[in-house]
Order: C-alpha cells, then structure tokens, then sequence
C-alpha cells in the first residue's frame, strides 16, 4: 500500500491518479493511524521550506512519520519541496528541516559557478541516472522531467546521489539515503517517465 | 538541456471553453475537463487556465473546477482569474496547482505577491500582463478587467517591481496580437524579458509554431504559451484541439 501524506501542500490527487490507474493500491493520510499502516510513503510538496515544514509539524502526524521512516525503515519518497525537507535546513528558510538526510539545501543563486540563467529553474530538463538504482529502472536512456524550483539538495557525501541534470551546472536531482528517497522534479506531472519513476517507487 | 515549455492556454467563460480576439468576441470551444483529457494524451509541457470572469464579475475563483481540473492533469497547470489575495494562492496551491497566475488582484495589491511568495515560494506565483500598444506613439500600457481598465503603467516597469516583489514567473499576453495568429508582439517580449531574471512566458499571437521558436531565440523566452494555434483548424477555424509531438517540438529547438 502506497500511502500519499496529505499534510496540505502539492497534488495528493494526481499522485492517487496515477497509482489507481497502475492497479497499486494507494491511500491517502491525514492522521497517525492512517500513517502507521503503510509499506510506502510518498512526501509531496510545491511551495517554499518553511511553509511546508510549518503544515508538516502542524498536521499531528510528524512524530509517526519519524518513526515509520527513522525506527521501522519504511521506504520513503521526497518530491520537490518534499525531497528539500528531508534534509536539516535549508539557504530558503530559518526552520530546521526533518534531518532524515544529511544533505544541506542550497539556492542556485548562492552558487559560485551559476551563470545567471532565469530563475526558477522552470519546465522539463533531461535526467541522467546513475546506473543500476531501481527508482530509474527503464528510465536510463533520455528521460525527462518537470522541474520548478529555485532551491536543490546539496549532497554531504554520506546519501547516494541517483541521477543529475544541468542547469548552468550539474546538480543532483535525485537522491538515496537507505530508505528515504528523494526526486526535486515532479515526477506526477511528468507524463509516461513520472508514471515509470512511481510505479518503481512501489515495486523497490 | 532545459526546454522551453510549449504551452496552450485554456480561457473559461459561463462555465465553456472559448477563445477570443483582442480580448472580445468569446467563441466556445468545448468543456475544460475534456480538454485536458485530450491534452494529457498529447503530452503537452504544461497547461495555463486562465478564468476570464472571476476578475471581471468580482467572483472568487471556482475551487471545485480548480480540484477537478489539478486532479485530471497529467502535466503541470498554470491557474489564473480572480485572485486576488495570498490566502486564495495558497488555497489554490493546496488543491494541486502548481502555478497560480495573477493580474489586477497583483496590480492592485502588490504585496499580495510577496506574501503569495512567502507562503508558496516565488516558484508559484506567476504574474500576467495584458497589453495593448497605443495608437499614437506606439507606448504598451498595462491594462486589467479583460482589457477593460488602463493602468497607466508601462509593462517593464510592473515586471520589474513583480520580479522584486517575489513573482517567479511573468506572462506577458498581447491584447492586440490576441486571436489574431499573425505572430507574437516580438518588440514587447523582448523588452520585459530583457528587464527580469525570472522566466518570461508570451502569450497572444501565435499563429504557427515558428512564430514560437521565434520568440524563444530572438527574446529569449522560457515559455510560448497560444490559444487559438492549439485549438483551431484551418481558416474557418474548425474546433480541433492539436498539440506538437515530441519529435516536432525537437525538431523546433534543433532547427535554430
């Protein structure tokens, strides 16, 4: 059972969408006990690092999460703004994140190299996987995703990175640490490669 | 690489679909949902639905339409008319919008933009200009209400301060070029894009997707957004929703 976290930020309804029209079976959760039941949890986000950390502490369902993620080790996917919270803070915002990655989120701005190509980072760029992690299985070769953002994880060297795209410079767009995962483009609305990335989600 | 997103604009009038020119004479074109069904098939980059009542009839935006629509797209929505504060944005957001648009409700009240910003990330909040050029002088003026109400504002002055106000995204719509599929309004483009670091999207004009990539690599533009070019058919202008392939859209960037 893959289970949407409805804490009040992005599209709970396409990810549903897509999973029923997979035949996976999905659920959405607004409280602990629907939280508790999960084998998968999908963390969607759109919006900036303090607001949705805000929602997430004020849904009532943050200390079951930790523990669904940190004690019991249930496979947990990041989008977006869900994917930044992850980490412990952020250059966005003045909260602490959830600290299940060790990772820092960074704006591009702030970023040396970064040339002064428009910002947000808007619309579909080409992802490039490292080779042989699930979550991209069947996506190696020329997928794209949709990405709105102007803020991206930071790797520490302790997650593994799982795919990258460019934008003025390389950064990582995909991210693993044990058993949280982490995507910054919109994988639900990203067409047949987001629908692929889900459903790999589920079969990891 | 980063593509520029192709995007079809939807207007909702009396519930329909329609298209219009230069902002007048609303010609219906079918039921939105339907639309984007056709549209997910097409694989289209992104959607902009743009309520052309709200505004005009000081309504609020109609939330059911906005969750039905969010919940039926496959791609990323764009969804304007009507807002005019930081608490409709965020509700907006909250129902699986990725983009909210605003026009007078930004014009009127600029730090709604900033707390829009705020709350949703500048990401989200997208700012549209309409308008028109003058006829002595050729000066663009900014106009709200569905072309009805001057601002007296030239539109690189509004893009500049919406930009430092928090908008992540500007859609610059060409009243006079609306409908009339002879081109993008190229001087205008250029100019706001010329003016803001954040994407520029045009919209009004586009008759065939050369005068796209046109205004992509001569302005510089993240986004062409048209109407009347993805919904018409010939010169009697037939109603049939049509969409670039990827293979054509492709061949667009490798062209230039």
């Amino acid at each position: 059972m893959i289970t949407i976290i409805d804490y009040g930020l992005g599209n709970i309804l396409a990810f549903v969408n897509i999973y029923k029209r997979l035949n996976i079976p999905v659920q959405v959760a607004r409280t602990v006990e629907e939280v508790k039941g999960s084998d998968r949890l999908i963390l969607p986000g759109v919006g900036s690092f303090d607001y949705a950390m805000t929602l997430l502490d004020g849904s009532g369902m943050r200390a079951a999460l930790d523990e669904m993620v940190l004690a019991k080790r249930v496979p947990v996917l990041g989008i977006c703004v869900g994917m930044q919270i992850l980490a412990g803070s952020s250059e966005e915002g003045k909260l602490p994140g959830l600290g299940w990655i060790s990772g820092k989120v960074r704006g591009f701005r702030s970023i040396a190299g970064f040339n002064g190509l428009p910002l947000p980072h808007m619309g579909w760029n080409d992802v490039t996987p490292i080779v042989g992690n699930g979550l991209f299985s069947g996506l190696e070769e020329a997928a794209r995703f949709y990405f709105l953002h102007s803020y991206f994880l930071e790797c520490s060297g302790k997650e593994k990175p799982l795919a990258f795209a460019h934008y003025s410079m390389d950064f990582c767009c995909a991210v693993q640490s044990g058993n949280v995962y982490g995507v910054q483009f919109h994988p639900e609305k990203s067409h047949g490669w987001g629908i692929q990335l889900l459903k790999n989600f589920a079969e990891l | 690489m980063l593509r520029p997103r192709i995007i079809p604009c939807l207007l909702v009038h009396n519930g329909g679909l329609v298209k219009t020119v230069q902002f007048k004479d609303p010609k219906y074109v079918g039921d939105p949902i339907n639309a984007v069904r056709i549209f997910n098939e097409k694989e289209v980059d992104e959607l902009m639905v743009l309520d052309i009542d709200a505004s005009v009839k000081g309504l609020e935006p109609d939330y059911v339409r906005i969750k039905n629509l969010a919940s039926e797209c496959r791609m990323p929505l764009c969804y304007g008319g009507g807002v005019k504060t930081a608490e409709q944005v965020k509700r907006i957001v909250e129902l699986g919008v990725e983009k909210v648009a605003l026009s007078s409700g930004a014009m009127e009240h600029p730090e709604v933009v900033s707390e829009a910003a705020l709350q949703v990330g500048n990401q989200s909040v997208v700012v549209v200009l309409d308008v028109k050029r003058s006829r002595l002088g050729g000066r663009y003026e900014v106009y709200t209400q569905r072309g009805a109400k001057k601002t007296g504002r030239a539109p690189v002055q509004i893009a500049m301060e919406m930009e430092r106000l928090g908008a992540g995204e500007i859609v610059v719509n060409s009243i006079d070029q609306d409908g009339m599929m002879k081109g993008y309004d190229l001087k205008l483009i250029c100019q706001v894009r010329e003016s803001v670091g954040v994407p520029v999207t045009t919209l009004g004009g586009a008759g065939a997707l050369g005068d796209m990539s046109e205004a992509i690599f001569k302005c510089g533009v993240s986004g062409a957004a048209a109407g009347s070019l993805f919904v018409f058919k010939g010169k009697y202008k037939a109603v049939l929703i049509s969409y670039p392939t990827r293979a054509e859209k492709d061949a667009l960037w490798r062209k230039a």
